[in-house]
């Protein structure tokens, strides 16, 4: 008997059963990867979502040009500058610190440090970056404090100027780490073009590593940034919780992650503006990460492209 | 010029240069130390302060207004807790969704989304996580100001760093081991559970281990959604409720953390609190370093021993 | 489904030595990575028993070739197949979308080019194919095990360290495992993609020896670069070039009298 070619014998036919169970699985699989998606929607909705109670009552003017934050007290007001202020001034220190600190390491460690060094000092900075922050925090107000206090007696207690130096210690780890990879990832053969010429290591890292390694070290200053922006325990530590609109790092002040934290330790009634206000902030703050975050990671794109 | 007086400017040309190179190598150095003064004052002047506080009573007493009667024992039993819930929260997911994304998604629009979903909330700051907590866990779920609470949003915290983990460690596993499963007629499940998660576990174990010291030194998100600064008792023991509820009566218990602790202790004026909170900062370091360290070791052995 | 008329090839052989039955068939066989055409119109038959070789310079497609009798393409995004490839007794197209990849490959069984032992043991490997078929009595796993290494001529060097791991064995033995790993679920073809290219001429000819003794049992197609083995190993080659199948005969047609000029030139080595 001569078959069509369209038989199919049960053999080899599909398995139901078989293809209902994989399927599942991979359904399940799905929604575990979904809830990444699910988390930024809940963020998004949760921030948008008591912010807008909050702006019916405070106008978006007013958020964004009084100079005076003090929802809590009986003569209100709702100006978002002193928090970003505090904000601003605490990672300009911080990045003034980890940028220059974190590049010198990166380029020392990817163009000249010996193997056994740089295998030693890349999980040694992984450990650095990995103590948590509340100790950072710690630190930052009962040993820097101190010891500036002996260079400069009239820094106060609690200063941004220490809070910011230790934020950038902790974050030089992040910035050195992906400039450092960002480096790795020149090829050798750019490096012996210019060696062939009789350019020095510093000259070659400097001159030929370095800017073709640009867009993933201002990935990784980017990076820096954004983490500076959202860091919390350090600054409430040793920073203070009082909002003030000043630039100058000698001087006590809020950050906007400081406020969130202050106002959770006290007990504010769930629906009430100032329970709204740290929403108001956080919504805030996320916008101004999200936007680092991005450029970062466009960044980050194109220098893995250019390899 | 003469040959010999051009030779001579040469040299003194690239004596100059390695000048150069000679002092930015120490400049770097110096830059490293900076790192290690740094780390090793941090360590220094907690043990110097704290480590006279660790004694047995540290650990097995309240928080008290007494500070040398104070301990830390809510603090580390609610650590604990809380970790529980965080892994049982990050692990599946985690390495689910890195599954997922490795061996069974399409490239399609709906995979982009979730990739740029991952990638974004690493860089989210942890207490942006806290106030979605507050607002979705703790009020519109009901859950309260709990170890559920702070055990999920610290799961969800370090998710993606589970994720980054667990799809490295499966890109690291080569395609002839897996066209090897498929061409004996494995089933895309029976490959992954028989060969991929096996291979890749020591890699996601890794991940694990990081995320979860970063998650044990979370504080931030915590305070946010409301554990509180001084508790003087211990959730509900285990299965010492009335079931089937009461066996879990702990995981909605009200708790703190040894991070906030030592916030705490830190926050107050009094030095002899300072010292508590030295104490407290040495076991916190300690624990996280450890942690930290395995999985470097972990990962170190790891590049030894592939042999694919 | 388009009819594609299939030429019958019959090969030139002995006058009184029987033409094998066919164990499969390729009609119109068409594949696209892409938009890119590396299989165009091949038209071929592989003989029930025998070794049938695939060669051809570089990038002929020969290996894509190979890999469509166990649907290995599917694992890719992007492909696109064309045409049938008929499987006998039951007369079944591969090729078509409702038969199941799986089940092909547990009827047609692959030994890859470098060899893939799983990290596991020995015992293990050679075990999966069967795990895989849901098999979990000891006695049976024991037994086809043992069967299979025997097959691999493989047995009498690791009987006593079943347990060890696979990746201790030299490359010639783990291509042997790899092979009995194939044969353990007792396939009723065997595609073997270059198999030697990896390993040392010792190794390479106790795999050769091997085929000679597995053609008697199953159906063998292999692909490979060296013409001399094709030579040495085949009943029937094949000659490939820019994915179309230039010539298809028995193996001493092809090497001493072939009858297309372009296998002439390749296989005397004028171009290669």
């Amino acid at each position: 008997m001569t078959l069509p070619d369209t038989f199919v014998s049960d053999r080899l036919a599909r398995r139901q059963v078989r293809h209902a169970k994989e399927r599942a699985i991979e359904s399940i699989l799905f929604l575990a990867a979904f809830v990444s998606v699910a988390t930024t929607v809940g963020i998004v909705v949760i921030l948008l979502k008591e912010s807008f109670v909050f702006f019916q009552q405070v106008s978006l003017w007013d958020f964004l040009t009084d100079t005076q934050w003090t929802p809590l007290f009986a003569d209100a007001h709702y100006g978002i500058l002193p928090l970003l202020s505090g904000t601003l001034v605490s990672s300009a220190v911080a990045l003034l610190v980890a940028i220059p600190l974190g590049t010198i390491i990166a380029i020392y460690l990817s163009e000249f440090a010996p193997f056994t060094l740089r295998e030693v000092a890349k999980p040694f900075l992984e450990l650095l970056g990995g103590v948590p922050t509340i100790v950072y925090g710690y630190f930052a107000l009962l040993f820097v404090t101190p010891l500036l206090q002996m260079l400069y007696p009239e820094l106060p207690g609690f200063n941004l100027l220490s809070a910011g130096i230790v934020m950038g210690i902790m974050i030089i780890p992040y910035v050195s780490s992906v400039s450092e990879d960002a480096m790795r990832a020149v090829p050798m053969a750019l490096r012996e073009g210019s060696y062939a010429m009789g350019a020095t290591r510093f000259q070659t890292a400097i001159r030929v590593v370095t800017p073709a390694a640009f867009s993933g070290i201002a990935a990784a200053y980017i990076l820096g940034i954004s983490r500076a922006v959202g860091e919390t325990m350090i600054l409430a530590v040793a920073a203070g919780m009082q909002p003030r609109l000043t630039w100058n790092p000698l001087e006590p002040a809020a950050t906007i992650t400081a406020y969130i934290v202050q106002v959770a330790l006290g007990d504010l009634p769930h629906g009430s503006i100032g329970y709204q206000t740290i929403f108001a902030a956080g919504l805030t703050l996320a916008l101004v990460t999200l936007l680092f975050n991005v450029l970062g990671h466009m960044l980050r794109k194109r220098y893995r492209q250019a390899y | 010029m003469s040959e010999a007086a051009k030779v001579r400017e040469i040299r003194a040309l690239i004596a100059a240069h390695k000048r150069w190179d000679l002092a930015f190598a120490m400049l770097g150095l110096l830059a490293l130390m900076v790192g290690v003064l740094t780390f090793l004052a941090l360590f220094g002047q907690m043990a110097l302060e704290g480590a006279p506080r660790l004694s047995w009573e540290f650990f097995t007493h309240f928080p008290s207004r007494k500070p040398d009667q104070a301990g830390i024992l809510s603090a580390w039993v609610g650590s604990t807790l809380v970790m529980i819930v965080t892994a049982a929260t990050a692990v599946p997911l985690g390495i689910g969704a890195g599954v997922y994304l490795e061996e069974y998604a399409p490239r399609n629009w709906m995979t982009d989304l979730i990739e740029i979903n991952v990638t974004n909330l690493a860089g989210v700051p942890s207490i942006v996580y806290g106030l979605l907590a507050l607002g979705l866990f703790v009020y519109q779920f009901g859950f309260g100001q709990s170890i559920l609470t702070a055990g999920l949003t610290l799961g969800l915290l370090i998710l993606p760093v589970v994720i980054v983990a667990t799809r490295e460690a499966i890109r690291a596993i080569p395609a002839a081991i897996r066209e090897g499963a498929y061409a004996l007629g494995a089933s895309k499940w029976q490959t992954t559970a028989d060969h991929i998660l096996p291979y890749s576990m020591a890699g996601i174990m890794t991940g694990v281990i990081i995320g979860m010291a970063r998650a044990i030194g979370e504080t931030a998100p915590v305070i946010t959604i409301g554990a509180l600064t001084f508790i003087a008792f211990l959730p509900a023991a285990p299965f010492t409720g009335d079931p089937p509820a009461g066996l879990f009566d702990w995981i909605l218990s009200p708790f703190t953390v040894m991070p906030i602790q030592m916030f705490n202790w830190t926050s107050r004026p009094e030095a002899a609190f300072h010292h508590n909170a030295a104490a407290a900062g040495l076991v916190l370091v300690v624990m996280t370093l450890s942690m930290n360290a395995l999985a470097i070791y972990i990962r170190y052995r790891l590049r030894r021993n592939i042999k694919w | 489904m388009v009819a594609i008329p299939a030429p019958e090839i019959v090969p030139v052989t002995d006058a009184a030595a029987p033409v094998p039955s066919k164990k499969s068939e390729s009609r119109g066989l068409g594949f696209y990575y892409g938009s890119y055409q590396a299989l165009k119109n091949i038209n071929m038959p592989i003989y029930e028993k025998q070794v049938t070789a695939l060669i051809g310079p570089s990038g002929c497609g020969k290996s894509t070739y190979l890999r469509c009798f166990n649907r290995m393409h599917d694992l890719y995004p992007g492909n696109r197949y064309e045409g049938n490839i008929m499987l006998y007794p039951d007369h079944t197209n591969i090729l078509n979308p409702d038969v199941d990849p799986i089940e092909v490959r547990m009827r047609i069984s692959m030994v890859f080019q470098k060899p893939n032992p799983f990290p596991k043991s020995i015992y293990e490997n050679v075990a999966y194919g069967l795990r895989v078929r849901g098999e979990r009595k000891r006695a049976l796993l024991d037994e086809k095990v043992e069967e299979a290494l025997r097959g691999a001529a493989l047995w009498e060097e690791v009987k006593n360290r079943l347990y060890d791991l696979a990746f201790n064995l030299s490359g010639g033995q783990q291509q042997r495992l790899c092979i009995a790993r194939a044969l353990a679920t007792d396939p009723e073809m065997l595609l073997f993609d270059e198999p030697t290219s990896a390993l040392d001429p010792i190794a390479t000819a106790s795999i050769e020896q091997l085929l000679a003794e597995l053609k008697e049992k199953v159906t063998i197609l292999i692909v490979t670069h060296n013409m001399q083995q094709a030579a040495r190993v085949s009943d029937y080659t094949a000659y490939m070039y820019l994915g179309e199948l230039i010539e298809f005969d028995a193996t001493d047609t092809i090497f001493m009298k072939p009858k297309n000029k372009q296998t002439e030139d390749y296989i005397t080595g004028r171009f290669g």
